[in-house]
């Protein structure tokens, strides 16, 4: 599977990434800090160990089991064989239950447009379909965007915590976050600096099929209990009944 | 006097129409950005918190009255149910419409029939709310028919009535639950005092407690506007349900936070938190106090102040939903959702709405009495003899 490693030592704030991101996708020129409807990725600062600077790069995480695709009613947004998590605005009802529920508040919806889409980054898809790699990789020159096969990735990564275990957090963000996902990251800081949680030891969806995966058995358990209730009750009173009268 | 507060409220009523008729416009013309407070950092606002997570749960009275009459067998209640299936049936009604507000592309609302979703909790809610739905038109049909004089057709649903509340039953406790597993997949949003694994079951609890308090709550506004109110007897025989069902979910929601360790939270009275463990407190002394009240036949006995507990619980059960759809959502956005006045005026609108229908329909519909006729059809000749004195409204001293 497609799967990008971002490293944050590597870094050095040039946005090239973004600048490739806006053309490949055809966003507008915009000042805003924020991911938003017109913007899927955004390089921000941090303070980092030794009071200078640290960039990091925020888009969609591609999640392997994503929290966006699991709410959404009509399934318009999916995970790919390839690695992207699609969205599909046509059958789209609007609800924003996925700008809700990602973990990682990636989901920005257009709202003041009369016929809004939710709008993230698409990992590229079209160029992944044509061999080529995602748009924002190709134009980092400083290999704080590297794009290959997750495996590949993940090997790298460990690579370069071994080489320089003092520049970074002993983890590897994603490779077991949320379930996993396909953009791999590396630190100097605390992820949690960068607005990423550090809880996700399982994919958040289980949370809620754990309790939609008793419903089948709980309408057979509630239908029997509910027949019996009714033939008890009306029996009670049949027989309270014939008991009055025979007094 | 009493025609000078009535000319009052209809002017009122008019005004809030008129001004959600505006935000309509603003709304369809401008989007949700142009006329909602929504943002991406609190997608969901008003008409999610109250329009569907309160407006599904002060309609439970639907599924609990019937149960209890059909399945049940409780005929005491049986005067009751007309009223709950029709504030039920209003209120499905409403949700609806307010959901047609809310989305980004109404117009794709069907399409939930078709692009099945099973992992999603939404997917559920609105297969749910879609059957129950018709569930409740069936239900709510016998007025009409009656007042067409189509026996037939009134016949026929009589028929099915104890399948369809055995359906209703399981089709409310399903998406009344479901609303509060919505938030489930929000483990780091939504804030400790209201995030819970066992939300399903806390939402459960709170809409059967508040479908009672609102037969209560809305006896009392009919017997002011339209002089019919039911039988007192019943509705302090309810409110000892309610009561239970209030004092069982408190019990658990304390429970629940003390086992999960977020009790301290109700206790920051100063800086980060404070905000949120005031709500807290608000929903809890407004839904503890009918508890304790109800307890007292002092107050139990006297109908106005029986109003007045029904009334608070319902107050109590609005801040904890809202609380739930907004205050514990706000720290991790990082911001304070509060609605526009365009919001504000939409759902209002939607209330003044649902009232003016209620009252049409007990104006014009068999709602307050059964007819003689379905009654013969559906009860047996001494049951007729016993209930027939309830089905004469008006409170009976």
């Amino acid at each position: 599977m497609h799967a990008m490693l971002l490293d944050n030592t590597k870094c050095v704030g040039c946005c090239a990434c973004m600048m490739a991101c806006r053309e490949k996708n055809g966003l507008p020129e915009t000042d805003n800090t924020e991911l938003t409807a017109s913007q899927f990725t955004i390089v921000k600062q941090a303070r980092g160990r030794d009071g200078g600077d640290v960039n990091y790069r925020r888009l969609c995480m591609h999640c392997e089991d994503p929290t966006c695709a699991s709410v959404c009613p009509v399934g318009a947004m999916h995970k790919t064989a390839a690695g992207p998590v699609l969205y599909d605005p046509d059958i789209c009802l609007g609800c924003r239950y996925c700008v809700q529920a990602c973990p990682f508040s990636v989901p920005k919806y257009e709202w003041n447009a009369l016929v809004p889409r939710v709008r993230k980054c698409n990992f590229c898809a079209d160029r992944l379909a044509q061999g080529k790699i995602n748009a924002c990789a190709e134009a980092c020159q400083y290999g704080a965007t590297v794009a290959g096969d997750r495996d590949a990735l993940l090997k790298e990564a460990r690579a370069r915590l071994a080489a320089r275990p003092d520049q970074y957090i002993q983890k590897i963000y994603g490779e077991h976050d949320a379930g996993g996902t396909s953009v791999l990251m590396l630190s100097s800081i605390p992820f949690s600096q960068m607005g990423l949680p550090e809880n996700l030891s399982e994919p958040l969806p289980l949370l809620t099929f754990r309790v939609l995966s008793k419903i089948p058995p709980l309408v057979g358990v509630g239908a029997v209990m509910l027949t019996g209730l009714g033939w008890l009750t009306a029996r009670k009173q049949a027989v309270a009944r014939a008991e009055g009268g025979s007094k | 006097m009493t025609r000078l507060r009535s000319i009052f409220w209809r002017v009122v009523a008019l005004a809030i129409v008129a001004a959600g008729a505006y935000a309509t416009w603003v709304r369809f013309a401008h989007g949700l950005g142009g006329s909602t407070h929504l943002s991406d950092r609190s997608p969901w606002g008003l008409w999610i918190g109250f329009d569907v997570l309160c407006g599904v749960g002060l309609a439970a009275g639907g599924f609990t009255i019937t149960t209890a009459v059909y399945i049940l067998h409780m005929e005491r209640l049986r005067p009751i149910v007309r009223p709950t299936v029709l504030t039920a049936f209003l209120g499905y009604m409403l949700v609806t419409a307010g959901l047609l507000f809310d989305l980004g592309r109404p117009w794709n609302i069907w399409r939930a029939m078709v692009w099945w979703n099973p992992h999603s909790v939404m997917f559920e809610v609105a297969w749910c709310v879609m059957l129950y739905t018709m569930v409740l038109s069936l239900e709510f049909s016998p007025m009409v028919f009656e007042r067409l004089k189509w026996h037939r057709a009134t016949r026929l649903v009589k028929a099915a009535v104890v399948p369809l509340v055995g359906l209703g039953f399981l089709l409310s406790t399903l998406h009344q639950s479901s609303l509060g597993s919505l938030y489930l997949i929000l483990p780091t949003k939504v804030y400790p005092l209201w995030y819970s694994p066992v939300l399903p079951v806390l939402f459960w609890l709170s809409a059967v407690a508040i479908g009672l308090a609102m037969v209560i709550f809305e006896s009392g506004l009919s017997a002011r506007a339209f002089g019919r109110a039911l039988e007192f007897d019943l509705l302090q025989g309810i409110s000892k349900v309610m009561a239970l069902f209030l004092g069982v979910f408190l019990a658990a929601r304390f429970l629940d936070l003390a086992w999960r360790g977020a009790l301290g939270y109700a206790f920051r009275f100063s800086g980060r938190g404070s905000y949120e463990a005031g709500m807290f407190w608000l929903e809890t002394v407004l839904l503890a106090l009918p508890v304790l009240l109800v307890a007292m036949p002092r107050v139990r006995l006297d109908p106005e102040r029986l109003f007045a507990c029904a009334a608070m619980a319902v107050g109590g059960f609005l801040v904890n939903r809202l609380n739930v759809a907004t205050t514990a959502l706000d720290a991790s956005s990082g911001g304070r959702y509060f609605p526009s006045w365009m919001e504000v005026a939409v759902t209002m609108s939607l209330v003044v709405i649902g009232m003016t229908a209620f009252r049409l329909a007990v104006q014009y519909l068999p709602v307050f009495q059964d007819a003689p006729h379905e009654a013969e059809a559906l009860r047996k000749p001494e049951e007729l003899s016993q209930t027939s004195g309830v089905c004469e409204v008006s409170v009976r001293s």
